[in-house]
């Protein structure tokens, strides 16, 4: 992962309730949603050594800084996302626009065939994982695992805080997974266990799964994950992973952190 | 038809995530059931795997429940269409790929609607009536001219049978054949269905009537006794039978012979070949057997018995008989007719000691009717599977056995 399509929280705000996070009277302290932002792009471009691509923010769209559920991208060719909400549905064109101006081959999903993005579909070199029932409708897995010729493994998401599959599931670059077992029940939760042996998984502590532990993003050994996590971290340390939290509290008033914040686009 | 039903496809990677298990698990935890009709797996992680589930449920809310409650996980309805029809190109003949029917429960689509198909029996066409408002099973010799017969698969469904609520027998509905089971508990669990069904046809409850199908074994072996002792106490509401087993009853009435073998002394008596033969000869003369009955000349035994209780009896003939008796219907097209005309109402079909009567009738009968193959020959319930009625449990036993100990369960004394 070279590269991150992120944007500029410039017009970010609650300014509508579609998560169980988001509270209109819980108002948004601009200038710090600010600094945040560009601590944490900071931490991207020097400690961690990424790339970053930065869209233009639009005036009323308040969630675009959450470019996880622009779609997803896969080498030259970007999905992109169909919003379950018509307050963030919107934002599709925009992102659609930015990913033809970068000369991605587009992928379609059919009208009414909700999928936000990387936001529900994340996973291993070899096997994906897709969360659905909240957001992103089951059977667009079918779809895009035709196209990808990949196998993706459909995960229900049980909580209504844990919204997107990536709020309580990071897979990390050296197999290991970082996830929140409570989001699952517990077919989803065998199929995890299946997958990825019970020395590989940290069941993240409630306390730090609704602090979003889980929406960390890992580059290599560097994982880039919202403060107030030790256990987490701790884990991560003795596994070898180099960490960098970052205040991202913010964000969370609209139900976000730092994995939602970007899009990996290589 | 108690019964709601749809079938919904799944696809994707359903089988590692679990969701197939998923979603079955929600189908029988909120009280429906279901059946796999169609599963592939997919041969290696990126292919996809699908599933055909036929869901049944006992109510339509329960089964938009259930609907409502699987979509979610990516089960969409399968797409249902009507079925086709064609009309008969001439009498007794049918269209090109006309849908040949089973002895299963079976439902035709019509203008998006499902129709129970009535009177349903193996082997036969299913007619629409002009307004496209009802269906039922038809022979091909009865088809007349422009009559609208269903053709292709297509919006045609069988639906199979539901284990039924008594914990008997029948409850297995499977046709092991073999003489070295035990009888009786199969022959009590009979006996307790027929003093059940008994009880029902006496308060005129529907298919409450038992139907026996007999061969002259009966006569021969000593089973008459108990077979009138049976029809005389309302066991017993149908009779089919061929020429023999009438005029064998009749002869022993009147001679004390079976087929010239004297039942009591258990030797041919001289010249007693001739029995059966002037036995027909005589009821011929008087016309009928219900006169025989009637004026006295004929007073004991199973035809005597039916005539007494007003039971409907179907004689169907054979290329081997003699005479034959008044009331054999000798054209065997109208004998199967006049056979099918009488299994509306039947609750329980017991068919012994004779293999073309045995198999014929099971040709009639609906696979919902429970019903019982007896015979000292094990290749008779064989063949009765193998023709398809595999709901008939097989007895391998002598008629004179079995029908004695059904008596005897039911109260005939000793």
């Amino acid at each position: 992962m070279n590269r991150l399509l992120v944007c500029p929280p410039d017009f970010f705000g609650v300014e509508y309730e579609i998560n169980p996070w988001m509270r209109l009277s819980n108002r948004v302290d601009h200038e710090q949603a600010m600094r945040q932002w560009h601590a944490l792009m900071q931490v991207f471009e020097k400690d961690v050594g990424v790339a970053l691509e930065r869209m233009t923010p639009i005036a009323g769209l308040p969630d675009l800084v959450f470019t996880a559920n622009a779609g997803v991208v896969v080498g030259h060719r970007a999905v992109v996302s169909r919003f379950r909400y018509p307050q963030r549905q919107r934002e599709e064109a925009y992102f659609e626009h930015w990913f033809r101006g970068h000369a991605y081959d587009i992928i379609t999903l059919e009208e009414g065939l909700f999928f936000e993005g990387a936001g529900d579909l994340l996973g291993f070199p070899e096997y994906w994982f897709g969360g659905y029932r909240q957001r992103s409708d089951i059977r667009a897995f079918t779809v895009l695992s035709e196209h990808f010729h990949r196998e993706i493994i459909p995960l229900e998401l049980v909580d209504p805080r844990f919204y997107h599959l990536d709020t309580c599931f990071c897979p990390l670059s050296g197999g290991e997974l970082l996830y929140f077992e409570a989001a699952f029940d517990v077919y989803g939760r065998t199929a995890i266990a299946e997958r990825v042996p019970d020395s590989l998984r940290l069941t993240v502590p409630e306390v730090e799964a609704v602090k979003f532990a889980c929406n960390a993003v890992c580059v290599g050994k560097h994982v880039v994950l919202p403060t107030g996590c030790p256990t987490t971290q701790h884990w991560l340390v003795a596994r070898g992973y180099e960490t960098h939290p970052v205040q991202l509290d913010e964000f969370m008033k609209s139900g976000g952190s730092a994995k939602c914040l970007t899009l990996a686009l290589d | 038809m108690n019964q709601h039903q749809e079938s919904v496809y799944l696809q994707g990677h359903i089988i590692d995530s679990l969701v197939l298990a998923k979603v079955l698990d929600l189908i029988l935890m909120m009280g429906g059931t279901f059946d796999l009709e169609d599963v592939h797996i997919g041969k290696t992680r990126e292919e996809p795997s699908h599933a055909l589930i036929r869901i049944r449920t006992a109510s339509k809310t329960l089964l938009g429940d259930i609907l409502k409650a699987i979509q979610p996980h990516g089960a969409s309805v399968k797409c249902e269409v009507d079925c086709r029809t064609a009309s008969a190109p001439a009498d007794g003949v049918l269209p090109d790929e006309f849908y040949a029917t089973t002895h299963l429960p079976t439902q035709i689509r019509l203008n998006g609607r499902w129709l129970d198909v009535d009177r349903i029996e193996m082997d036969l066409a299913i007619v629409v009536n002009e307004e496209g408002s009802a269906a039922h099973a038809l022979p091909m010799g009865d088809v007349r001219r422009g009559d609208r017969i269903v053709v292709g698969r297509e919006g045609v469904r069988v639906i199979p049978l539901q284990r039924p609520p008594e914990r008997d027998v029948f409850g297995f509905m499977e046709s092991q054949v073999s003489a070295e089971r035990p009888h009786g508990h199969i022959i009590a669990d009979i006996a307790a269905r027929m003093r059940q069904l008994r009880e029902r046809h006496r308060r005129g409850q529907v298919d409450s009537k038992v139907l026996l199908a007999g061969g002259p074994a009966i006569i021969h072996a000593g089973g008459r006794d108990a077979l009138a002792w049976l029809i005389e106490e309302g066991f017993v509401h149908i009779l089919f039978c061929g020429n023999a087993l009438a005029a064998h009853d009749m002869e022993a009435d009147l001679y004390g012979t079976s087929l010239g073998y004297g039942l009591t002394a258990g030797r041919a008596v001289p010249h007693g070949h001739e029995h059966h033969l002037r036995t027909i000869n005589r009821i011929r003369a008087i016309g009928s057997i219900e006169a025989a009955v009637a004026s006295g000349v004929i007073k004991q035994g199973i035809m005597a018995a039916c005539v007494r209780q007003g039971i409907p009896v179907v004689m169907a003939g054979t290329i081997r008989d003699d005479g034959p008796l008044p009331g054999v219907i000798t054209d065997s097209v109208r004998a199967q007719s006049a056979m099918r005309a009488a299994v509306p109402g039947v609750g329980l079909a017991l068919l012994v000691a004779s293999t073309l009567h045995a198999v014929a009738t099971g040709n009639l009968l609906p696979a919902t009717i429970p019903t019982v193959c007896v015979d000292v020959n094990p290749s008779v319930p064989t063949k009765l599977a193998d023709r398809g009625s595999f709901q008939a449990v097989g007895l391998v036993m002598d008629a004179a056995s079995f029908l004695s100990e059904l008596a005897r369960l039911l109260g005939r004394p000793a």
